[in-house]
């Protein structure tokens, strides 16, 4: 199966170079709201430049290609070991043609494998589904972005944020302000609420590969959605925290159930290069998407 | 808002000319450093200089780096590199997060006479205490902007500790020319970062009440 690797570099090439254009086309149209000639405007300028220059030259977009988390629903009786060799074949050799940075660091010594691949990286999650094709999907979670992540454990007094959902708006807005511009603003917001400390973390991850287009389907996070978009970006932090009227780009909510002693809010930070790809293999086909 | 092109080496004159908001573009060599080039250069260098404990390798490092970093930048990165026959080019180089390097830079600012860092997010309090008493600024370059900084990388001189500390955390000796970039601390006590922060923290408090 070299053609499945070959297929899963193609995929990595395309989210590490070339930026969705629903991302994209926000930007420019942050770029119209933002004052002509100040630092903010050039900031963003000089942002839809780069990506520019990273597509036309097939180069990454950033330097740091981040973490690549995969998304792998695979039709039942399909080899997961096999696909996870692949998977990891795909990102060393990624790495090897400098289309991702080797981002493995050993944590108790320090060395740098210098493949990308080490304990629990790549990240790769797995599920079954029915009919007959495998679908991949590549989200790659910039380091500084994640530093500025949060997660909350409602109700927090300090915020008067209890547990409903004007809650959760109180702690997002707090996390994007502690945020300040360093996670690379201006930035996409996934977000869960619910579930526990991993599987929140696991699932406002999930929530960036939706397109800035995508609303949730739930009315009341929908609204949210909108509401925490206009309200961070009254927050004056900017693109890369120079001041301006940019300091999210989108905002997508994800629900989980939650045990009854838990109301868990968790931020998963996206830098503006929101890097996320998609393809798909059926019969032997391979279709790349998004 | 000013702006101005700047060469390694930079005297202090032209470095407390800078004010916040002014752009620049940047151009000369600079050396990349991040964290464990930081830990590296007070740790090992720097103390081990003091105690006289330097092995001979690390002694001839130390006096390159005096070298080139006086009156010269470090550079808050960690590339992607490709190798071009028995040299390097730089791929993708856009900065990294300087707040992490705020417990060793000021003593980095002052021990090598740096007249600027570059980096993204900003630093804190420390840092630019010493910028203003060592005359330096900091430098942001966007981040992300990592295709167009490569581009601007003329030529790739040496690489310093690859083998121990990996590619991105080695510290890289480039030639630049014109890397834009915008004074967000400067040499008076001014820091854009803080001044964002603060009316930030205010627009918070009134978006809470609502």
């Amino acid at each position: 199966m070299k053609s499945l690797v070959d297929s899963l570099v193609e995929l990595i090439r395309r989210a590490s170079t070339d930026l969705p254009a629903d991302v994209e086309a926000a930007l420019q149209a942050a770029l119209g709201r933002e004052e002509p000639g100040s630092v903010a405007a050039g900031a963003i300028e000089t942002i839809l430049e780069n990506v520019g220059l990273a597509r036309a030259d097939s180069t990454p977009i950033c330097q740091d290609t981040g973490t690549p988390v995969f998304y792998v629903s695979y039709p039942a009786g399909q080899n997961t070991i096999e696909l996870r060799r692949q998977i990891e074949a795909a990102v060393a050799q990624a790495t090897k043609k400098a289309l991702l940075r080797p981002n493995a660091v050993d944590t108790l010594t320090g060395r740098n494998t210098g493949n990308g691949l080490g304990l629990g990286l790549p990240v790769v999650y797995f599920e079954e589904r029915a009919g007959d094709q495998l679908e991949v999907s590549l989200l790659l979670k910039g380091g500084g972005s994640e530093n500025v992540g949060a997660q909350y454990a409602l109700p927090s007094a300090a915020l008067s944020a209890g547990r409903d959902l004007d809650g959760v708006r109180r702690v997002v807005l707090d996390g994007v302000r502690r945020a300040q511009g360093r996670g690379c603003a201006p930035a996409v917001l996934g977000i869960a609420i619910g579930g526990d400390r991993a599987t929140g973390r696991a699932h406002a991850a999930r929530q960036l590969l939706r397109g800035l287009d995508e609303a949730s389907s739930v009315q009341e996070l929908a609204e949210l959605e909108g509401r925490l978009l206009a309200e961070c970006n009254q927050l004056g932090i900017g693109p890369m925290g120079f001041g301006g009227k940019t300091t999210v780009l989108g905002v997508r909510i994800g629900l989980l159930h939650r045990h009854p002693a838990s109301y868990f809010v968790t931020i998963a930070y996206m830098c503006w290069a929101c890097r996320r790809a998609r393809m798909s293999v059926r019969r032997g086909k391979v279709t790349f998407t998004g | 808002m000013a702006s101005y092109d700047l060469t390694v080496p930079i005297s202090e004159k032209e470095a407390r000319a800078l004010q916040v908001g002014d752009t620049v573009r940047l151009s000369g060599i600079l050396v990349t450093a991040r964290d464990a080039a930081h830990r590296y250069l007070v740790e090992t260098l720097m103390q081990g200089r003091s105690s006289g404990s330097l092995s001979e390798a690390d002694l001839a490092l130390y006096q390159s780096l005096r070298t080139l970093l006086h009156d010269g930048l470090i550079y808050h990165c960690g590339p992607i590199v490709r190798r071009a026959g028995k040299s390097w080019e730089f791929v993708a180089t856009g900065p990294t997060t300087s707040s992490r390097l705020e417990q060793y830079e000021p003593e980095v600012i002052s021990h090598f006479g740096l007249r600027g860092v570059i980096g993204k997010g900003g630093m804190g309090a420390e840092t630019l205490a010493a910028l203003e008493k060592q005359g330096a600024a900091y430098f942001h370059v966007v981040g992300g902007a990592a295709a167009l900084v490569a581009r601007r990388v003329q030529e790739v001189l040496a690489v310093h500790k690859r083998a121990e500390m990996g590619v991105p955390e080695a510290m890289w000796v480039v030639r630049v020319a014109a890397v834009p970039a915008v004074v967000t601390m400067d040499s008076h006590g001014r820091s854009l970062h803080s001044k964002v922060e603060r009316a930030s923290a205010a627009a918070l408090e009134r978006l809470l009440k609502q």
